[in-house]
This record gives structure tokens, sequence and C-alpha cells, in this order.
């Protein structure tokens, strides 16, 4: 990456950020609603849905791009908490529980998305955003079909009233907010769920760790070069697939911990919109499709979610109608995305250009229309 | 014996394992008592009403910009042509026409920005393609609501003003193009000639298109760019035409399926129409930079024939209703083994 471009790089990198601080600084107010449930309403969101953001940074930092393909982890996710339920394991044993059942389902399809995402080198994003709705197939077939019949549930009151199958919804009250109740602190007229920071603030250790390790070199290699990190003697497809796998991992440890602050899981649903609110907010709070970073991941849930919050309601103070306000919402995220990617694949091919007009002799200036 | 072998590897095996598999669907069916000439009806209708949407993939395939997932921004340009067809109380052949000839306009407009900015990101057009049909799908949404849309047939009864979620063609131009010249013979089977005629038509001027210079041109750009320079083709202006035209016949393509269908979908109903067609496509034997007119038609037949058929049949056998479980496995399933290809990247 050269340095030539700045300020126009400064702009493009922000220009997404820009636009929905612009947005939502005028929603705010129109909206009405009180700052303290504005500001409640967002710690609770903060600790509900980072960890999902979170596990999309390291197939960035592998070059892989968004990775769509995170909703594998969070069927994962959404296979332990049934069993979780349907074992009636009370609290955040309970939790400990659907990840430890998780853990083993989300490293198989991780490590299947790595080879699957190998295969299709250039065009990850799509391929993984199909893989997750094929695999949502796959998800289904178990689930309503042979949960009950061919494994084994014990309780019937998860279970359709046709003897299998797992209900449509899926009450998670033995486990409700338990991580967020475990250790929650009051402070003024806020109400902290500590024990959930506690684990997202682990996770971005990890994080910071894991870049400094070997394997976290490698990946940021093969981020920046496919080709010299292969004559480096990096294994570049498995350094990848142990990015994904990571990844879905994660996803799966997110989805339960957003699951368990719903309180509810729409058992076929879920996961189906994991994976594009996780992207609007990482692209949201500043990431681009190449780098992404920590403070990113914060930025990126307050904004997304400050607009969640206060959109319907200002659709309903602007035009009389809350619907204006949330087919709004949904297609400044869906914008954002595509703008983010637009930027990043301008920019890309620019760079190209310009290396290509280097070898020429250097006399055009690339090709940054 | 080795050809048979290579066509076989070249056609694929999930092809070959779809294609058994409706053969024997079709052979299945009368043991389970499922009506074979209604089912035949069924699977006509349904293919008339998806060939179209198929067939606009093809451009896109054909000058390298790979499966056209942005397939809604033509489908909004259809929507607004049929919804101001109704507002201008167009009715029947002039209401279906007339539709169309609005919805080409909006689509040509829709489809060069649209193809501008596919331009600019080479290398990345299915990702950003379909997020822009996304975003496009639930901005639209904002002005269904907002649009001065008076007809008292299409907005909400009490206020007065937005439109429905589904629109009824009943009175306007529903089943116009099903009904023409339709045959029937004996009580449940019904050949609906007039749009098969129509989807024939389509099929053929775009086959045409193809041959011409222009088209000829479009391929080859679509299969190598630094070819196709050398010989004074502007690859930019081949790909943006290439939009445009999958955009176009993208809107008419709403407007065949609106009119078998009998309703006018709207809001977030366009938001995944394009993959059931990207995966028509792709079984028909397209892969992701090149298609023909055959996979068009092969890849819908094959596909609406798993659609129709899979519901009556597979739950009589098994007693369940899997059928959505089996078209999503079948489709994505499709579409996967295709992006997993060793192709060349087009970039």
């Amino acid at each position: 990456m050269s340095k030539t471009f700045d300020v126009r790089k400064l702009l493009a990198d922000n220009l997404v950020v820009v636009i929905f601080l612009v947005i939502t600084a005028f929603a705010v107010p129109v909206s009405g609603l009180s700052a303290q449930f504005i500001i409640q309403e967002l710690l609770t969101r903060i600790g509900r849905n980072a960890f999902l953001v979170f596990s999309l940074l390291l197939p960035i930092m592998a070059g892989m791009g968004i990775n769509f393909g995170m909703v594998l982890g969070a069927m994962a996710g959404e296979i332990g908490l049934i069993v979780a339920v349907d074992w009636g394991i009370l609290g955040v044993n309970g939790l400990a529980l659907a990840a430890l059942v998780g853990m083993p389902v989300a490293v198989i399809l991780g490590w299947l998305a790595g080879e699957v995402l190998n295969r299709a080198k250039g065009r990850e994003m799509v391929t993984g955003y199909i893989l997750g709705f094929f695999m949502d197939g796959v998800y289904q077939l178990i689930v309503l079909y042979m949960m009950g019949s061919i494994i084994p549930i014990r309780s019937p009151a998860i279970t359709l009233s046709r003897g299998y199958g797992i209900r449509n919804t899926l009450g998670l009250d033995s486990v409700r907010q338990s991580l967020d109740t475990l250790l929650a602190v009051r402070i003024g007229p806020y109400v902290l769920p500590m024990a959930t920071y506690i684990v997202i603030a682990f996770l971005c250790l990890f994080i910071l760790w894991f870049r400094r390790t070997k394997l976290g070199q490698d990946m940021r290699a093969i981020g920046q070069d496919q080709g010299v990190s292969h004559s480096a003697g990096i294994a570049v497809e498995r350094t990848r697939i142990i990015a994904i796998v990571i990844s879905t991992v994660l996803a799966m440890i997110g989805q339960i911990i957003f699951l368990q602050n719903m309180g509810n899981m729409a058992t076929y649903n879920a996961h189906k919109q994991t994976g594009f609110f996780a992207a609007a907010a990482l692209l949201v709070g500043g990431a681009s499709v190449s780098k992404a970073t920590i403070p990113n991941v914060f930025v990126g849930v307050v904004l997304l979610h400050l607009m969640y919050i206060v959109m319907p309601r200002a659709g309903a103070q602007l035009f009389g109608q809350a619907q204006i306000g949330e087919f709004f919402r949904d297609a400044l995220s869906y914008a954002a995305i595509a703008m983010a990617l637009v930027i990043y694949a301008w920019r890309k091919r620019a760079n190209a250009e310009k290396a290509r007009a280097g070898l020429r002799g250097g006399q055009a200036a690339g090709g940054a229309k | 014996m080795n050809r048979l072998k290579q066509a076989v590897i070249d056609f694929g095996w999930p092809r070959i394992i779809i294609f058994l598999f409706v053969v024997a669907l079709f052979i299945g069916a009368p043991f389970v008592n499922v009506r074979v000439d209604s089912s035949f009806t069924d699977v006509f209708n349904r293919f008339g009403q998806n060939a179209v949407l198929v067939l606009a993939l093809v451009p896109m395939v054909q000058a390298g910009c790979g499966l056209n997932f942005g397939l809604p921004v033509g489908i909004i340009a259809g929507l607004l042509g049929s919804t101001l067809a109704m507002e201008f109380g167009l009715v029947g052949w002039a209401g279906f026409l007339g539709a169309i000839g609005l919805a080409i306009p909006f689509a040509a407009a829709f489809g060069f920005a649209y193809g501008v900015l596919l331009n600019k990101v080479k290398g990345e057009e299915m990702t950003i393609a379909m997020y822009v049909g996304f975003s496009i799908v639930t901005f639209f949404a904002i002005l269904w609501l907002l649009l001065p849309y008076s007809s008292p047939n299409m907005v909400w009864g009490y206020a007065g003003r937005g439109l429905r979620t589904t629109i009824t063609l009943e009175g306007y131009w529903g089943r116009i193009l099903n009904d023409f010249l339709a045959v029937r013979i004996g009580e449940n089977f019904q050949f609906p000639t007039g749009m098969i005629l129509f989807v024939i038509l389509l099929t053929v001027l775009t086959g045409i298109f193809f041959r011409s210079k222009t088209g000829t041109a479009m391929t080859a750009v679509g299969s190598n760019p630094d070819f196709a320079r050398a010989g004074g083709v502007s690859a930019d202006r081949m790909r943006l035409t290439s939009v445009v035209l999958s955009t176009v016949i993208g809107a008419v393509g709403i407007l065949v399926y609106q009119q078998s269908f009998g309703f006018i979908q709207i809001y977030n109903a366009p938001l995944f129409m394009a993959f059931p067609a990207v995966a028509a496509l792709l079984i028909g034997g397209a892969s992701v930079n090149k298609a023909s007119m055959l996979n068009v038609i092969v890849g819908t037949f094959l596909f609406q024939s798993i659609l129709t058929m899979t519901p009556s049949v597979i739950n009589s056998v098994l007693q369940t209703d899997m059928s959505e479980v089996i078209r999503i496995l079948i489709s994505n399933g499709m579409i996967l083994y295709a992006l997993t290809r060793k192709t060349k990247v087009t970039k």
C-alpha cells in the first residue's frame, strides 16, 4: 500500500462512518427518546453483539474478506443451546455446556468452510454467503427432522407436537440472561452486565495476543500477499482454514451470548441475520474488507445499534409510520455494506492499475478516475 | 468411452444426480397417487413463469461480470412498471404491454448506473451485486410507502396510501399470457401456450443478439478481456451493455412472473429472488463465466420440476414435508459447486 493518496484514503476509509454519524445525529433528537433509555439500550446491546462482531476479525486479517460463513458458528451455538435446554442445565452452567457441545460442531463446520473457501479463492465472500444458505438447509434437516427421531431429545416441551423436530421458538428460560446478571453492576441509573463485558475483554486480549504469535503473523502475511507468503514457507491453505475455524468457534460463543440476552430463540431464523448484522456493524465502525481493528468493532456496534434504536421512532415521528424507519435502517445497513465493498474493490483495482502503469514506465498516474 | 467420461466430467456430477432425481420423481409420481398430468401443468406454468428471470442472467455471465445476484435491480424496475400501469388504469393487453413499456426506461436507467458501478469493481462483482440488490429492494420498500399511488386496488384500504404487500392482478392482466391460446387436454392438463411462446421469443431474440457483432464482442470480453481489447473492443462498454441488457430482461422477467402468479409482490419479496434464478441457470449446465440459451431452458425446466414434484412425491413417500429442505440444499449446493470449481477467475 502506498501513501500517496493519504487524504483521499482517509476520507474513503471513513466515508461510511461519517454518513452514519450524520444521519444518526439527525435522527436521535427527532426520535424523542430519552438519553437514559438510549444509553441503557446501548450498554445492553454492546454486551449482546460485540462478541459476534469480533468473530469477523481474523479472516479479514488473513485476507479472506468478511466471513459471511460465520453463520455456521451461530448454528453450532444454537445446537449447543438446544442440548443445554433439553438437559435442563440451569444458568451459567447451561451456557458453558452449550459452548462445550457447540465447540466440536463449530470446529468441524469451520474446517469444512475453510476447505470450501480455499477452493474459491478470490470470491470468498460470496461463497461464504451461499455456504451459509446451504448449511441452513443442513441445520433444518438436523434440527427439524433428526432431533427427536434419530438424535434423542428428552424434553417433550421443546419438541413439536408431531413427536420430532424442535419447536419454532425455543424458550431459553433456564439460561435467560444468566451471564448478564451474573455480575450486574449498577452505576447511577444504568445496569452494566459486567460478566459479559469481562468475557469480551478477555476476547480482546486474546486477539491482541494472537496477532503477535507466529500464527497471527502468518495470517497477516497471507493477507498481504499469498504468493510471497507461500514462497516464505507459510502453509497458506492450512493457515486460512485455521482463521476460519477460530472465526466459527468465536461466532458460536457469540451467538450463545446473544441468545442468552434475548431469552428466546427463533430456532430456524435466529442465525439468518447474524452475518448481516455483524458485517454491517464492523463496516459501519470504519473497518474495511482488508483491515479491521478492535476499536472498529466497538464504534460499529454503538453506531449501528444507535441507529436501530432510534430509527423506528424517528420514522414514526417524521412520517407517522414506524415502518418507514425500519425500512430505512435496513436500507442504510445494506448500503453501508455495499459501499464498503465498493470502496475496497475500487481501491484494490486502482492499486493494481497503478502497479501496472509503473511497469509500463510509470507515465500514467494510475487508474484512480 | 473416454469421450463419454469427459462429457460426464464437463457436465458435472451434481447436475447428473439432479437430472436422475427429476427422472425418478416423474417415474415415481404415479405410484404414490400424484397425478402426472396436473404435475406437468404446474411444471410448464412455473417454467414459463421463471424462465425469463433466468434468461436475464445470461448477458452478464457471458460478458464476464459473473452471476448477477443483483437481479433485484431489474425486478424493481419491473415492479415500477406494473404498479404504474395499474395506477394509470391500464387493463388487459394494454396493461401488460404498458407495464413492459413503462418498466424498460427505468430498467435501462438503473442498469446503466448499476453497470457503471460494476465496471469500477471488477473482480468483486458478485458480492457487491448482491448487496446492491439488497440495498435497492429495501430502499424501494420506503418508496412504496411514500410514493403518491392512489388506485384503490393497490393502496391500503384504511390509510388510503402506501402500497399493499401483495397486489392482485385480477381484473388487470392476470394470467394474460398463460391463457393466450392455452391448450386444454383432459381435465387436469393445460398448456400455457402464450407464455411459453413469449419465453421462446425472448430466448430466440437473445440468442440472435449473441450471434450479432455486439453479442460476439460481449462474449469475447467475457472469455478473454485482453484478447478482446487487442481486437479493438471496449471491455467496459461491453460489460455496461450486458448489465443494462440483463436488467431490462430482468424487468420483463418479473412482469411475466407476475401475470402468471396473479399478484404483484412488493416490499421485501424481491430480496432473495436472484438466488433461485442463479441456481436454475447453473443446474442447466452454465458456469460462472459461460452460459447459453440451452442452459436457461434445461436449467429452468429441471429446477422447476424439482420444486413442483418434491412436495407432492417426497411427502407421499416420507409422510413429512421435506421439500423446503431439499430445495435449499439443491439450489445452494449447486451455486456452491459452481463457485468452487477451478475456473479461470475473470479479473
